[in-house]
């Protein structure tokens, strides 16, 4: 495993996403209220482009006939069969113990530490003045 | 699968690498109008003004939209929408993008989704159809020659629907008749067999994809709530038709035919057979012209698209269920660019001999539609 | 001659022979209309009584209808398969009449005509409550009217109807049943308010029975996707006259696409085929068997569980020869289970028979 800088915090607006290759993998990258999180962009399923799914949030009902809207944009639907995954785990919302899309470690580094390595930043020259995401894969 | 996906527990996938080298025949592709005005050029000029102020008329609810809300616009994968615009699978550029360069394919059998078939005025359905074929033979199949079309007919008018078939019969573009299969009535029944009898004679396969409107009930117990449940009740549908070819003695009349059921899946088959079997030693006085169990039917003339997948818990039963359908029975199907088409990569989760996959993938489609 | 002993039958036919056999049973002003106008012939197209395939042959009396006599039941049934119990599922009429009153007031007499005429005589029989669900104010009223006396274990409705069965306009019926520790009965037929194929209306007979296989999918569907399990969780749904080896596809099927719909039908937090095996049984007959035991073995295991079918010999209607009541493939302790413990197990009140 090797930790990667993947983009500049300011570049994934909360609510937003960006799609990375690292070590010939794509991986998502998203932003929830400002927490970052890193998945496969390959649903387990069969192979969609997961992270291109739409952001929804998370229908629930506690009883039939009442519909409950939480976590908003904080779920994927696969774009090919609609299978819902938490972005915050990975875990598919029907199956969560087993179908699961694989999640990296991510977190934000300021650039002065990045500087002083060692990170593989592929794309970018980094700027001490500003902080980004690092993927561990 | 590796631990890689995520996936913890699974069957592997089998040996991708000679998966990719296979060819595939994709037994159920569909493309799209861009607009209905695409067919307006092989429409006489009356039927432009028809369309813009009375449009099409069908036994549904709603003037633009189907009567259960799908899952995903245009029923299709939400990343199918062409760059260059259009709805799902109406750019040919893309589909050979996503689908035909992407996936090795072959052969790609098209079926369109609509259809004059169930158009309320009988003028307009009949010359939809013949407005269809014009648009897919010039705009599709003479455009990549992987793409075999089906001669799209006004089955509710069987003289109309024979004179289509004898326009492209022969024609090599044209690999099966197309019917929509929500028919007014169950399309085994006798007003529907000259129909049958110009497919025999024209040595097609009749591909019916499960399709269109007729006024009855999504189940015979009355309407559903819910599109989660109308998917699943329209393959039940494709069951009683199954049961209907069979039953009415299509296949008896006809014993030429050959008869493709699409997007219905197929594991199926085994338990309609066998109910079909144990009743009919009960009740076949009604039924002299049958000369063999129903099962035997099943084996013979009908064969199945194999999308949507079905997902046993346990991967491996799906083998059983095809030594019980016959594997010569099956058609390998995508179904792009629909939100539940099979990968044909990833999609059969359980062990296929080299044999098994060259029939699911091609042999049995090649033997059925005669391709070279 | 008994080749089970000691099972509960979960499927008989008493046959009503004919509208005068409820007469007595019915008000005054029901009596005159049935006399002036000429009401009769209500047998179910479903079951058309004088096939061979809904009244084996040996079952039959001449001039008779199938069904209809006590002494033939207990003898055929109860005496010649060893039945400590049998569940009576009278098939007449109600369910398809268009007058509701008419409707619920045939029900009334139906169930008073059981109760008199067949549990009364006959202390093995239990008793299936017929309902108008066609009007479910009037199906609960004769719920909560029958309640009471405990040989009647069920409420009997048919598969296809104006609408799916999952759907809430039953769910008072549902609650009746609930309530009172009742299970809640589907029984193959079609009232006929709808083609019985979304197709259309096939020719033959034996289609439309085969489309009975379908309707119980559809039901099933309606049922799960609807909520009625998650609404009466302590409610069995027994599937009647269903056939079983549709079962496990179906299920993967069901569950598939669930899978990427779910956000529709957010209440239904598991998987279907979870509340299936939960929530409903199938009865033994029509086995619909495939052509050997090991073929059934396989499709008993994909099943997934041996709680789920309940012994039946549908009598008077035709499904198997002689005493030739099991399939090939059932071992003998899923026999037992099929005989005893799952009928005990769907039918609360017959646990008050069968501690």
């Amino acid at each position: 495993m090797a930790r990667h800088v993947v983009a500049a915090v300011s570049e994934i607006a909360p609510g937003s996403r960006k799609i990375v290759t690292i070590r010939g993998r794509e991986i998502g990258i998203f932003n929830l209220d400002g927490a970052f999180f890193a998945l496969l962009n390959r649903c387990p399923h069969q192979g969609g482009e997961l992270c291109r799914g739409t952001l929804i949030g998370l229908a629930t009902s506690p009883e039939p006939g009442v519909f409950e809207l939480s976590r908003r944009g904080e779920m994927l639907k696969c774009p090919w069969h609609g299978w819902e995954y938490d972005i915050r785990t990975g875990q598919s919302w029907c199956d969560p113990n087993d179908t699961k899309v694989r999640a990296y470690p991510v977190s934000v580094e300021p650039g002065e530490t990045l500087v002083r390595g060692p990170f593989v930043a592929e794309t970018f020259a980094v700027a001490v003045e500003q902080d980004y995401v690092v993927v561990d894969v | 699968m590796t631990p890689e996906d995520g996936r913890t527990i699974s069957a592997e996938a089998g040996a991708s690498a000679s998966r990719s080298r296979l060819k595939v025949i994709d037994c159920d592709v569909h493309h799209a109008l861009r607009s209905g005005k695409d067919l307006w050029p092989y429409m006489a000029t009356r039927w432009h003004s028809h369309m813009e102020e009375f449009g099409r008329r069908r036994p549904v609810p709603f003037t633009g939209a189907s009567p259960y809300p799908k899952t995903a616009p245009a029923l299709s994968r939400t990343d199918s929408w062409p760059p260059n615009g259009g709805p799902p699978g109406s750019d040919l550029g893309f589909m050979q993008e996503q689908l035909l360069d992407r996936y090795n394919i072959e052969y790609g059998m098209l079926h369109l989704l609509m259809s004059g078939m169930d158009e309320r005025n009988q003028d307009l359905g009949n010359a939809t159809c013949s407005a269809i074929n014009d648009w897919q033979y010039e705009h599709w199949t003479q455009k990549d020659s992987r793409l075999k079309a089906a001669i799209v007919v006004p089955g509710e008018d069987p003289p109309a629907a024979v004179r289509e078939i004898e326009r492209w019969a022969g024609n090599p573009d044209f690999a099966q008749i197309s019917m929509v299969t929500h028919a007014i009535e169950p399309l085994g029944r006798r007003r529907y067999w000259p129909i049958y009898e110009a497919a025999q004679a024209h040595n097609l396969p009749v591909g019916l994809h499960s399709s269109g409107n007729n006024g009855h009930a999504v189940t015979g117990g009355g309407w559903c709530s819910f599109y989660v449940e109308e998917q699943h009740n329209v393959a039940l549908s494709q069951q009683q038709l199954a049961i209907s070819l069979v039953c009415e003695g299509v296949f008896e009349r006809f014993p030429a035919l050959k008869a493709v059921i699409v997007e219905a899946g197929y594991v199926w088959v085994p338990s309609v057979a066998w109910r079909l079997d144990q009743h009919w030693a009960r009740m076949k006085g009604e039924m002299p012209h049958l000369t063999r169990k129903p099962s035997e039917y099943f084996r013979s003339h009908l064969w199945y698209s194999s999308q949507p997948a079905d997902e046993p818990e346990r991967p491996e039963d799906l083998r059983q269920v095809l030594d019980w359908i016959g594997w010569d029975r099956l058609l390998f199907s995508t179904d792009y660019p629909h939100w539940d088409m099979d990968n044909p990569e990833q999609v059969f989760k359980l062990r296929l001999s080299e044999q098994e996959q060259q029939m699911i993938y091609n042999a049995n489609a090649r033997a059925v539609y005669g391709l070279a | 001659m008994s080749a089970s002993g000691g099972g509960i039958d979960c499927d008989v036919h008493p046959a009503v022979p004919g509208m005068a056999a409820l007469v007595p049973y019915l008000e005054p002003y029901w009596q005159e209309q049935i006399a002036v106008r000429g009401i009769d012939g209500l047998d179910l197209s479903s079951f058309p009584p004088q096939m061979a395939a809904h009244g084996r042959a040996d079952w039959r009396e001449n001039g008779s209808k199938p069904g209809s006599s006590l002494e033939r039941l207990r003898a055929d049934a109860l005496d010649g398969f060893g039945s400590q119990l049998a569940i009576c599922n009278p098939l007449y009429g109600v369910l398809a009449v268009y007058n509701e009153h008419f409707a619920a007031a045939l029900a009334r007499a139906m169930n008073d005509w059981l109760a008199a005429e067949w549990l009364d005589r006959e202390p093995r029989l239990r008793g299936s409550i017929t309902v108008a669900a066609q009007n479910p104010e009037l199906a609960v009223d004769e719920i909560e009217r029958r309640a009471g006396d405990r040989r009647f274990v069920q409420v009997l409705l048919l598969a296809q109807g104006d609408v799916p069965l999952g759907n809430r306009r039953f769910w008072p019926i549902y609650a009746a049943a609930e309530r009172h520790g009742l299970s809640i009965g589907v029984h193959a037929g079609s009232t006929f308010r709808h083609a019985v194929t979304s197709n259309g209306w096939p020719s033959y007979h034996l289609e439309d029975y085969a489309a009975h296989a379908q309707a119980f999918q559809s039901t099933l569907l309606s049922l799960v996707h609807e909520g009625a399990f998650t609404k009466h969780p302590g409610l069995t749904f027994v599937m009647i006259e269903s056939g079983f080896t549709w079962l496990p596809t179906f299920m993967w099927r069901a569950n598939k696409t669930w899978r990427g719909v779910r956000a529709e039908v957010p209440w239904v937090d598991r998987a279907p085929s979870a509340f299936i095996r939960d929530h409903v049984r199938f009865t033994l007959q029509p086995t619909d068997a495939p052509p050997s035991g090991a073929d059934m073995q396989r499709v008993l295991d994909m099943i997934g569980s041996d709680d789920m079918l309940l012994f039946s010999t549908d009598y008077p209607h035709w499904q198997f020869d002689g005493d030739n009541v099991w399939p090939d493939g059932f071992s003998d302790t899923l026999k037992r289970r099929v005989l005893v413990d799952n009928p005990r197990n769907a039918y609360p009140r017959l646990k008050e028979a069968v501690p």
